[in-house]
């Protein structure tokens, strides 16, 4: 067993065990795409990120490929998390506004609006699919192609495999293109219209409860951190 | 071939002796540069000619020819040097080998048409150290480049090659390698600047064998060649270095990755790799020390990214050079998930100089914290450009104007761009600081690999962003979301700026998303990449702001934003743009003043040059 510490609380955890691991374990919710439990760690979405170490060391890691250590100090919704998080699905929204599971992210962390060009692609480029494909179902029937802004999934040559089963497992695996939003298109990508929650706010205390879940605590007893940090402005103002 | 086998520090000793007993020191001899660069300027030909001619003469026998390394000065070249007097004769055309060879090989005069002329002083230049380039430079790694002719290994003994080797071999144990190391505080060369010895100690130190030792001369900086002037000009100090590095860490298998664009390096360092072999410098047993160690040469197939670490190893692995979602450091799990030491080309070559010489020796030379020598390429709007070799904590300023010259054409100087497309610019202002890895760090640049461009009054900032930005959306392996989103959305926002349809706030968003990417992208290319953009914001905001509120491109780069027109003043009517433009675009008649119609001019500036009054102006 390994003993750190999350978010202020002294935890003891598994020492084969990565921070995600761990935080799930004790119930703190970190958004993840790209990450199953069945699977390889990928590092692409970045969402699981994590602040570590203290003062001006402090540094950001992503969660899911970060092996547990004795005396690590793990900060899962830390405002730099925050802030970084709620970037990264900005920018995965500009790429896929039509999904509902980026969408419904997107209103549960707070993003309000996307000030980039649209793309309207289907695909985040996550890998769950190829590393479903080639570590579940043994077939490495697909895999990335090119690279940079020319990364696509596709099968070798971009014909169809011999190896591929049809078995649906990356259909399966997909966070992305499965569920689409079906709700209004708005001006501004943002659809909004399952928005049900309060974004959480830690910026004046690290160690609050709110990483279980939107506690409200904090909206509660001090509606000015909010407003400082453009969280829920829109609810403050009409209040 | 009768070659000896070096088998004892003692062998390598007579073997020096020998080719020195053999070689005349005072006998004339020519060397010229072969490097990439002199060869593109003609130096094959140069070469060829130089040989005709001794033979025309029947002097083959009397005067040696030695194709050697880049010295440095690849503005000039081709470099043409003659021994013993060493008189530097440079921009040598094959046309001027008859003339060197009647006067300066026969008649012992010297050409003084061919020397180094100060552009100021119009002084003329012999030696190699009066040479205002080469006078204030500090050429340790560099300097036996024209000594040298990479394909023989026998130059490199005879100026103390391999003595390192049978030192470290034979006198030390591998702690006390890594000690010396550690305390010469040799900081890689690559970029990082991380401490070499602390690697070093983690590799012997970690559990997994074999453990691997790989020199990384995957240089893709743009205009950025150190790399490639070391490992053509004197392939064996690398592997010199590589060979103790392996001693110290308990390796036995070493690779070096070169690029593929890098044919000339590749050649070289297979030849001085099988030379070594020949010489017993590699193999079993190297120098009776019981000591086994081999090298392979790995031919990159290309990526920029593939210089990053778990990059290039797994590229060396066979897969795409992508890097690797790890938080293990390579020293322990690297290729094939052993312990690997990966260093610089720079790195190594340094490493038989501090053993030769000593710690102590090593850390006279630099700052408190950056200690030693780093070879610059100094490039862009320069009057000398080339690679530039000074100690640690000289000044920008001294590196462009006292080795480059100054800026080219008489502009004025605007900054420096270091540290290549994961660095930043260096304004004016800021143009005395000392040059040393915390202290470019500290101004939100950094060292890099040593990529120096200069830049003049006719940049614009947004557009060198731009550039860089785009270089890196180039060569982003799109693995995470940070570096492939993110550099194409700020790729996006700076072309807007550039075409004038910046908005309020992109600067803010350009700020923000930089912050993010630096946080939390996967690799060092997505980490670093937006320092060009965060430091243009920070030391040149007002450009940003005339592209994004006046639509102005200050340095009338920006093509969208800047408008060609005739001030009536200085035309003298003279049809001369009016015939060149493609465009149909100027009206006019003989002896009148001509107008340009700005809806139909596309900007391509043919106006601007052809006119001999200067009355085509931008505004």
């Amino acid at each position: 067993m390994k003993k750190m510490t999350i978010n202020g609380i002294v935890a003891q955890v598994e020492d084969y065990w990565t921070v995600l691991e761990a935080c799930r374990f004790y119930g703190i919710d970190i958004p993840t795409l790209c990450h199953h439990e069945g699977l390889s760690p990928g590092g692409i979405c970045r969402l699981c990120i994590v602040e570590i170490g203290k003062g001006k060391r402090a540094k950001l890691v992503t969660s899911c490929n970060y092996p547990v250590e004795d005396g690590l100090v793990v900060r899962t919704h830390s405002e730099r998390v925050i802030r970084a998080r709620k970037m990264l699905v900005e920018l995965l929204l500009a790429r896929c506004p039509g999904s509902k599971t980026l969408q419904d992210l997107a209103a549960k962390m707070g993003v309000q609006r996307v000030r980039f060009k649209v793309k309207n692609e289907n695909c985040i480029l996550c890998g769950l699919c190829v590393r479903m494909c080639a570590e579940q179902m043994d077939a490495k029937a697909i895999s990335f192609a090119g690279h940079g802004i020319n990364r696509r999934v596709t099968p070798p040559f971009d014909i169809k495999s011999d190896v591929c089963r049809n078995c649906g497992a990356c259909m399966y695996i997909c966070p992305v293109c499965q569920l689409r939003c079906q709700g209004p298109e708005p001006p501004n990508v943002v659809c909004g219209a399952c928005m049900n929650v309060e974004p959480v706010c830690l910026q004046d205390n690290e160690d609050v409860m709110c990483y279980l879940d939107t506690c409200g605590w904090c909206f509660k007893v001090k509606p000015s951190s909010l407003k400082k940090s453009g969280y829920g402005k829109e609810k403050i103002e009409e209040g | 071939m009768n070659r000896i086998k070096i088998k004892s520090p003692l062998d390598l000793e007579k073997l020096r002796q020998a080719i020195l007993a053999k070689t005349d020191s005072q006998k004339t001899h020519v060397a010229i540069c072969a490097g990439t660069g002199c060869l593109a300027l003609g130096a094959r030909e140069v070469i060829t000619a130089f040989k005709e001619e001794l033979k025309k003469r029947g002097l083959e026998n009397e005067v040696e020819i030695r194709e050697t390394g880049c010295p440095g000065f690849c503005e000039k070249g081709t470099i043409v040097v003659s021994y013993p007097e060493g008189i530097y004769y440079l921009q040598v055309q094959p046309g001027d080998v008859q003339e060197i060879v009647e006067k300066t090989l026969v008649e012992k005069e010297i050409v003084e048409r061919l020397l180094y002329t100060d552009p100021v002083t119009n002084e003329k230049a012999i030696p190699e150290d009066e040479i205002p380039f080469y006078k204030h430079q500090m050429r340790l790694l560099i300097g036996n480049n024209i000594k040298i002719d990479p394909k023989n290994i026998e130059d490199y003994i005879a100026l103390g090659g391999y003595n390192a080797v049978a030192k470290a071999l034979s006198e030390m144990t591998p702690v006390e390698v890594i000690e010396e190391i550690k305390r010469a505080n040799l900081r890689g060369r690559g970029g990082g600047g991380f401490p070499a010895g602390r690697k070093w100690e983690t590799t012997r130190n970690a559990p997994g064998e074999p453990k691997y030792v790989i020199v990384n001369c995957d240089e893709g900086d743009p205009g950025a060649f150190m790399d490639r002037a070391l490992m053509e000009g004197n392939p064996h100090s690398v592997i010199e270095g590589l060979i103790i590095g392996a001693y110290a860490t308990g390796s036995h298998d070493g690779f070096i990755y070169v690029r593929e664009e890098y044919p000339l390096a590749v050649e070289n360092t297979s030849i001085a790799l099988e030379q070594a072999r020949e010489y017993g410098l590699l193999g079993r047993d190297i120098m009776g020390s019981g000591f086994d160690f081999d090298v392979k040469i790995f031919r990159g197939a290309g990526a920029f990214v593939s210089g990053e670490s778990s990059a290039l190893m797994s590229s060396l692995e066979g897969k795409v050079g992508a890097p690797q979602p790890k938080y293990t450091h390579t020293s322990i799990k690297g290729l094939w998930n052993k312990p690997t030491n990966l260093n610089n080309v720079e790195t190594w070559a340094n490493v038989p100089l501090i053993i030769n010489k000593g710690a102590d020796w090593f850390t006279s030379i630099g700052t408190e914290e950056s200690k030693g020598t780093k070879i610059f390429s100094l490039v862009g709007n320069v009057n000398n450009t080339g690679l530039v070799e000074v100690p640690m904590g000289i000044t920008l300023r001294e590196i462009i104007y006292n080795i480059g010259g100054g800026v080219r054409d008489n502009k004025k100087f605007k900054a420096v761009q270091t540290g290549g497309p994961s660095g930043g610019c260096i304004p004016e202002s800021l143009i005395d600081t000392a040059v040393d890895f915390d202290e470019l760090t500290k101004l939100g640049s950094m060292m890099g690999s040593g990529g120096m461009i200069v830049m003049d009054e006719d940049t614009c900032m947004v557009d060198v962003a731009k550039y860089f930005v785009d270089f890196l959306v180039d060569e982003s392996c799109g693995r995470c979301v940070p570096c492939r989103e993110g550099l194409e959305r700020m790729s996006e926002i700076l072309s807007d700026i550039c075409e004038g349809k910046g908005k309020e706030g992109d600067i803010e968003l350009l700020e923000e998303l930089s912050e993010v990417m630096k946080d939390t992208s996967l690799c060092a290319l997505g980490r670093t990449a937006p320092n060009p953009v965060l430091t243009t914001i920070h030391y040149f905001k007002d450009e940003y702001d005339a592209h994004i509120k006046e639509k102005k491109c200050p340095a009338h780069v920006c093509k969208v934003l800047i408008e060609y027109y005739i001030a009536g003043e200085k035309c003298t009517g003279c049809l001369a743009c009016l015939k060149a433009c493609p465009e149909g675009a100027i009206t006019g008649e003989k002896e009148k003043v001509h107008v340009i119609a700005t809806e139909k001019c596309s900007k391509c500036g043919i106006c601007y040059e052809t006119c001999k009054f200067d009355a085509v102006l931008i505004r």
